[in-house]
């Protein structure tokens, strides 16, 4: 029957329970039946994961799906896709598409689409302010009753302290999270790359980290105002997470994510690759510094979930001077490779601090379902090979955006396979129809 | 003698024995501008293009006349009065003049490392003829040719570059090309007009133009780029001039033989004072005359100079 599975002898993962073992998962009508060793899975269609690891479906709490407007670059259809292949079981989009996710219409029709063509959870993003013009308050709780599960002005900072203060204010009384994009504009405006070295020797106005910090360390002061949920997203310099750090410490409910990116690429990246407008992101790739502090906030706690900040471009928008390309990585289908190759593989991080980061806790800040594989969960489960070698080919990419400074990268460990509800999505490095 | 990579895009990039075979090859072309009839037949047949995309009277018009005295036919695209104006990308107006038979493309651009770009776009060789921030390569090494004319060496050499180091081109591939062979530099200027981190590229650097002229070989100003000046970097240029500019005075501190040089055009009583400027230990027109004779020697190199 469809949404019976029985997913043998892998080493499953669950950071929820804390289980790391070799086991069996039994799925039926959608959902996980059982977890453990010795379970009979009885008429249900069998996955072999000798060798391989399962987890909860991965969550990516931050992604450009482009649709509507922007179809050149990706549309609801194709990032699923690319996030099935990538071992995602639900992404949640930005609202900054064109006309811009601001009302609950937008947020229904997102929704129908992704029941049309998509290939994984979509889960909408409401924009915080109408028009995401940081003036007035967008409507978000008819938003949120249509199913969007967060809001956010991404692509931009939430434009006032005042706006924020009253946007964090508001959502409280719907139990939703804001994700702000931290970025002081005065400070970041005409900077193509970090402000370092680097931007010196290149020739750029540089972004200084404290572009960022400033802004981390408002949006901090502001969730302390109103003990509002918080959710920092991409953050990008040691600064940041000791401010986040030190913001946890005092109870406060903020939350942060960062991207793979910027937790395996330096700055040094632009010079390396000649002006590779595919290094060029915003925020920027940082220092060294800045990358050894992300991964051992990773690796402390102090940062709650890995998000793609998937990005997805037309080759037309990149192949052009640098300071006319457009900011941004198409990353679904690099990161888990990334994550393993870079974090897992040396010991950065365990695969259950994978699965809490990819999964557990997307679902947790996003406020979904998912995120374990506890009984009578939704059986979405992502099955990892770790010892898949391959080489990054943006041109096997199913996203519509090639743009990646990873093309070339020798990496091992990939996903390979996306179940979705019990249905198999993707497996063996293959969409299934 | 060829030269390593198909481009000119740094001196950052270029080794030392590229920069002196560049240089020993302007000196033995550099006769050429001072014959009766300038021309030579050395790259006949070759097509040379200047695509501008920023105002320029010496670089282009020292390239142009390059090409010209080695029989070498020019081309020059500049934005308006072409299909630029009409939205044409970069690597569209590029391709276009290379599939028309264009041999070699010079360009100057208001965005740093478009010439990289440029470079991955083309098959034919690229000169950099100044991108954004970034580097003036020809600049750097006719400075060098120059100082050299006068000190016959650079190893051992003070030399001061003083005022908008920030925005400029020329100090970046001056600071590569000097110090690659062997000149000891410093920057002067306002914080605001230093970039970060400029000591890592192996010069020092004073806020006080004083601390850098005392007892230097060669002075170096730069033009305040007032055009690219979109934040409140100094207040006015009456106080840049009176704390900043190359004058009489400051100058005495330099050794009595030292050289003033500029990359030109000059804003005269800002950065530099007319009398200075205007002195016999200026050198900015020679500067300009070894500016035909390297980019000869580049041209030579990269059309001609080859197996």
């Amino acid at each position: 029957m469809s949404g019976d599975l029985f997913i043998r002898n892998g080493r499953v993962i669950d950071p929820l329970s804390g289980r790391d073992e070799i086991a069996g998962v039994l799925v039926r009508d959608g959902k996980i039946a059982a977890v453990g060793c010795g379970i009979d899975g009885g008429a249900a269609p069998v996955i072999d994961a000798t060798g391989k690891v399962v987890m909860p479906g991965l969550i990516d709490l931050h992604v450009h799906l482009r649709e509507p407007g922007f179809e050149e670059k990706e549309d609801i259809e194709s990032g699923t896709a690319a996030a099935a292949m990538g071992g995602f079981t639900a992404v949640a989009c930005m609202p900054n598409t064109e006309p811009p996710v601001d009302n609950d219409a937008m947020v229904t029709s997102l929704l129908k689409r992704a029941r049309e063509v998509g290939r994984v959870r979509v889960y909408p993003i409401g924009a915080v302010t109408k028009r995401r013009a940081g003036k007035e308050l967008a409507e978000m709780g008819e938003m949120k009753a249509a199913g969007a599960v967060a809001f956010s002005d991404d692509g931009s900072p939430v434009a006032t302290s005042e706006v924020l203060r009253c946007a964090l204010e508001y959502l409280k009384s719907f139990g939703a999270t804001l994700i702000d994009h931290p970025e002081e504009l005065s400070l970041s405006e005409g900077g193509q790359i970090n402000r370092g070295l680097v931007s010196t020797i290149a020739g750029f106005r540089g972004i200084p980290a404290e572009a960022e910090t400033i802004a981390v360390f408002r949006d901090i002061a502001i969730a302390r105002l109103t003990r509002g949920r918080l959710h920092l997203t991409h953050l990008s310099t040691k600064e940041s997470l000791d401010l986040v750090r030190q913001a946890k410490s005092l109870g406060l409910e903020i939350t942060c994510d960062v991207t793979p990116h910027h937790l395996t690429l330096t700055e040094d990246a632009v010079l390396e690759t000649a002006y590779d407008t595919n290094t060029k992101v915003n925020p920027p790739l940082r220092s060294k510094a800045d990358v050894e502090a992300l991964k051992n906030a990773l690796a402390d706690g102090t940062v709650d979930a890995i998000a793609t900040d998937h990005a997805p471009h037309h080759v037309d928008d990149k192949w052009v001077e640098f300071d006319y390309a457009e900011n941004g990585i198409s990353g679904l289908e690099t990161s888990v490779s990334l994550i393993l190759d870079k974090l897992v593989r040396p010991g950065v991080i365990s695969y259950l601090r994978m699965a809490e980061l990819m999964s557990l806790n997307p679902a947790k800040i996003l406020g979904v379902e998912g995120g374990t594989l506890r009984e009578r969960a939704p059986a979405d489960i992502t099955i990892i090979d770790p010892d898949f070698e391959h080489s990054v080919n943006p041109r096997q990419f199913l996203s519509k955006g090639k743009n990646t400074p990873f093309e070339g990268w020798r990496l091992t460990g990939a996903a390979w396979a996306t179940i979705v509800g019990g249905e198999v999505r993707m497996k063996d490095r293959k969409l299934t129809s | 003698m060829a030269l390593k990579g198909k481009d000119i895009l740094s001196l950052r990039e270029m080794s030392a024995e590229d920069m002196e075979t560049i240089l020993s090859t302007a000196r033995s072309l550099k006769e050429i501008l001072s014959r009766p009839i300038k021309k030579v037949p050395t790259l006949r047949g070759k097509v040379v293009c200047t695509l501008f995309y920023e105002a320029s009277t010496r670089t282009r018009t020292s390239f142009e006349l390059a090409a010209k005295y080695m029989s070498a036919d020019t081309v020059s695209i500049a934005p308006s009065g072409s299909s630029v104006q009409k939205g044409e990308t970069l690597a569209d107006t590029a391709r276009n003049l290379e599939v028309m038979g264009v041999d070699v493309v010079i360009m100057r651009h208001s965005v740093s490392g478009s010439c990289h770009f440029l470079a991955k776009v083309l098959d034919c060789p690229v000169v950099n003829a100044g991108d954004g921030m970034h580097e003036h390569p020809t600049q750097g090494l006719l400075d060098i040719f120059t100082i050299l004319e006068y000190k016959s060496k650079i190893r051992g050499l003070k030399v001061a570059i003083l005022g908008d180091v920030f925005h400029s081109r020329v100090a970046r591939s001056n600071i590569w090309g000097l110090t690659k062979m062997g000149a000891e530099v410093a920057v002067a200027g306002p914080s605001t007009l230093l970039p970060p981190s400029i000591e890592n590229l192996g010069v020092k650097a004073f806020n006080r133009v004083e601390d850098a002229i005392e007892g230097a070989d060669v002075v170096y100003s730069l033009r305040l780029q007032l055009e690219r000046q979109t934040k409140s970097l100094f207040p006015s240029k009456r106080e840049y001039h009176d704390m900043f500019g190359l004058t009489k005075r400051r100058l005495a501190l330099a050794k009595e033989d030292a050289l003033i040089m500029h990359p030109g055009p000059m804003n005269r009583g800002v950065e530099i004072s007319t009398d200075v400027a205007d002195s016999p230990r200026s050198v900015i027109l020679d500067q300009v005359t070894s500016g035909v004779a390297v980019r000869m020697a580049i041209l030579y190199l990269i059309l001609g100079g080859r197996e």
